[in-house]
């Protein structure tokens, strides 16, 4: 769920700074070329299955040849997306993802900047052992909750097919209550301290002046949130049953598992359901990837 | 951090509660959320692998009594669980140098004054960011018998193919991770880059070293912590699989070639019911899991 805790606990200020700066070795030569050519066949390795991905959701029937990697005018079709839609029902399935993704959120914006502002700037017994149990806490592989968890959320509580049980182990992004840590340790003090003294509750403050500043770092935090939730297999699998509440990965994942022969064109039914799944969570990264490479992967892993 | 002049008649009630005793309540919601869904499942883990803890009819009062380190010694000496920590073994010696390796050759590469560089790392970055349910439906497609990769390598190609072949169906998932979290790890070896001194490699320059002798003299100790974290973070996850060898392999096929302990975990203790056991398996494996990570964290952080 959050390993990479320890990784992102590190200041944004910081971060700006190292990637605004030149990179250090700004030499030419064939080392240059070397980087570049390196860097470029990289790119072809990450990118082409994601071409090849939207190429196979669009042909009618499934060519492996080197020549089915090229768009074919005659081999073009959208049927693969109605078949996927048939078989999983899109619209229900993207609607149960976006309710799960977007509880997720919305929990984690609000409990995650509580819990970032006062542990942050504001002083109170107990909060040096809540950040510590916290860091401990986290170090917990998910594996050894997954089982309790589903006894407690599916068993006790009576929560399967249920959003809320969907939502609970995942409500707020440990990651994002690191970053509005972060993020509020480097406001200075004095900002909050005069609006104190002016009069302004916590609350106030809090709604006030620290999230409208915070901004950026709640860009971040809901990126980083959202990546979670949307591309979620197991947790979602394990407590739905009902195909109506199962989020769209859930359901791809079904369709995967026992698909053969319930559609003219398998492979091209499951990539055309890749292509919906993967798409939005892409456009959405790239969209904020200046943003969130910035902030979110600083310079914290200090040599 | 208190220098603000207080009131004499508030010092008690600061003293007992601090100088913002509403951030108690600010923090209280995350509290609640760590106890409900870390703390309180750890322990239930805990208790429910001593016990013969099974799932009985919703409503059936049944007795699960205490029955010592029964689960662990089933556990050890059930041959599939030796088979499926193997694997884990096979998947993080594929997969922790091959990551480690790409990915700071990539962030070195990256690192330098090179065009198109927001490019490169955004593609980079693009399969982490996608379902592992979509990049499965992608990979059965390329390794399926007739798929592309095979009509690439014609009469090279195994059999039998890929994902139904006892040899390369654990390889296929340990690479198919590699390739999906690469991005991730190339960014944190980027942030580390930034804090290796320039001064180093001019230094290094002026002794005479060229590129590559200065990647291994500057750039390899120089992002050492960095290494020790990719090296922790990527054995979790190899730790954790379990939608690849569901999706991909057909529920850890060939012949439980592929098989992953939480893979185990869902069978045993979802479908199966014996609960109990999961969780010895579960606590097994985090605590193998957490003394990896110190064992790194030793040998490769001592000086």
């Amino acid at each position: 769920m959050s390993a990479s805790v320890a990784a992102e606990d590190r200041s944004a200020a910081e971060d700006r700074r190292a990637e605004d700066r030149p990179p250090p070795r700004a030499q030419t030569g064939w080392g240059r070329y070397a980087a570049l050519a390196g860097l470029t066949a990289g790119a072809v390795l990450f990118l082409f299955p994601f071409y090849y991905m939207i190429i196979g959701a669009l042909q009618k029937s499934p060519n492996t040849d080197i020549s089915g990697a090229f768009p074919q005018p005659g081999n073009l079709t959208f049927d693969n997306f109605v078949d996927i839609n048939r078989a999983i029902n899109l619209a229900g399935t993207l609607l149960s993802s976006v309710i799960f993704t977007g509880g997720v959120i919305l929990a984690t914006l609000v409990l995650g900047l509580l819990a970032g502002y006062a542990l942050a700037q504001l002083e109170f017994r107990g909060k040096q052992l809540v950040f510590n149990a916290m860091l401990l806490l986290l170090i917990i592989p998910f594996m050894l909750l997954m089982i309790p968890l589903y006894v407690m959320i599916v068993r006790s509580y009576g929560l399967e097919d249920n959003y809320l049980g969907m939502i609970l182990p995942f409500a707020v992004n440990p990651t994002a209550v690191f970053i509005f840590r972060q993020f509020f340790m480097q406001v200075p003090q004095d900002l909050f301290d005069s609006a104190r003294i002016d009069g302004a509750s916590e609350l106030q403050i809090l709604t006030k002046i620290a999230v409208p500043l915070a901004k950026p770092a709640i860009l971040t935090a809901m990126i980083v949130t959202f990546i979670g939730p949307w591309n979620e297999f197991l947790w979602p699998f394990l407590i739905t049953k009902q195909a109506d509440m199962q989020p769209l990965a859930v359901a791809l994942g079904s369709f995967i598992s026992n698909v053969a022969g319930s559609v003219a064109n398998p492979f091209g039914a499951i990539l055309a359901g890749a292509t919906v799944l993967a798409v939005p969570a892409v456009l959405a990264f790239l969209a904020l990837q200046r943003h969130f490479v910035q902030s979110n992967l600083g310079s914290g892993v200090k040599g | 951090m208190a220098k603000a002049a207080t009131a004499p008649t508030t010092s008690r009630r600061i003293k007992l509660l601090g100088k913002h005793p509403i951030g108690i309540p600010f923090v209280a919601p995350y509290v609640a959320f760590l106890i409900v869904v870390f703390a309180y499942p750890l322990g239930l883990a805990l208790y429910m692998s001593f016990h013969d803890y099974f799932f009985a009819a919703p409503g059936a009062i049944v007795e699960r009594p205490f029955i010592g380190v029964d689960n662990y010694t089933q556990v050890l000496g059930d041959p599939v669980f030796r088979t499926a920590l193997f694997n884990v073994v096979k998947f993080v010696i594929i997969n922790v140098p091959l990551t480690v390796a790409l990915a700071l050759v990539l962030a070195t590469a990256l690192n330098r004054a090179i065009p198109f560089r927001t490019f490169f790392r955004a593609s980079y970055y693009v399969p982490y960011v996608t379902a592992s349910v979509a990049v499965v439906g992608i990979w059965l497609w390329l390794f399926a018998g007739d798929g592309l990769v095979n009509t690439i390598l014609g009469p090279l190609a195994p059999d039998p193919p890929w994902l139904v072949n006892e040899a390369w169906a654990l390889p296929i998932i340990a690479l198919l991770v590699t390739w999906k979290q690469l991005g991730f790890y190339v960014l944190l070896y980027l942030a580390a880059l930034q804090n290796v001194p320039n001064e180093l490699y001019e230094a290094a320059k002026v002794d005479g070293a060229g590129a590559v002798r200065s990647f291994f003299a500057v750039t390899v100790p120089g992002v050492r912590s960095a290494t020790t974290l990719v090296v922790i973070l990527a054995t979790i996850v190899g730790a954790n699989f379990f939608t690849e060898p569901y999706l991909l392999t057909g529920g850890g096929g060939p012949n439980n070639a592929s098989i992953s302990p939480v893979l185990m975990m869902y069978r045993e203790g979802i479908e199966q019911g014996n609960a109990g056991y999961a969780a010895a398996i579960g606590v097994i494996l985090a605590i193998g899991v957490m003394t990896i990570s110190l064992l790194n964290r030793y040998v490769l952080e001592r000086d």
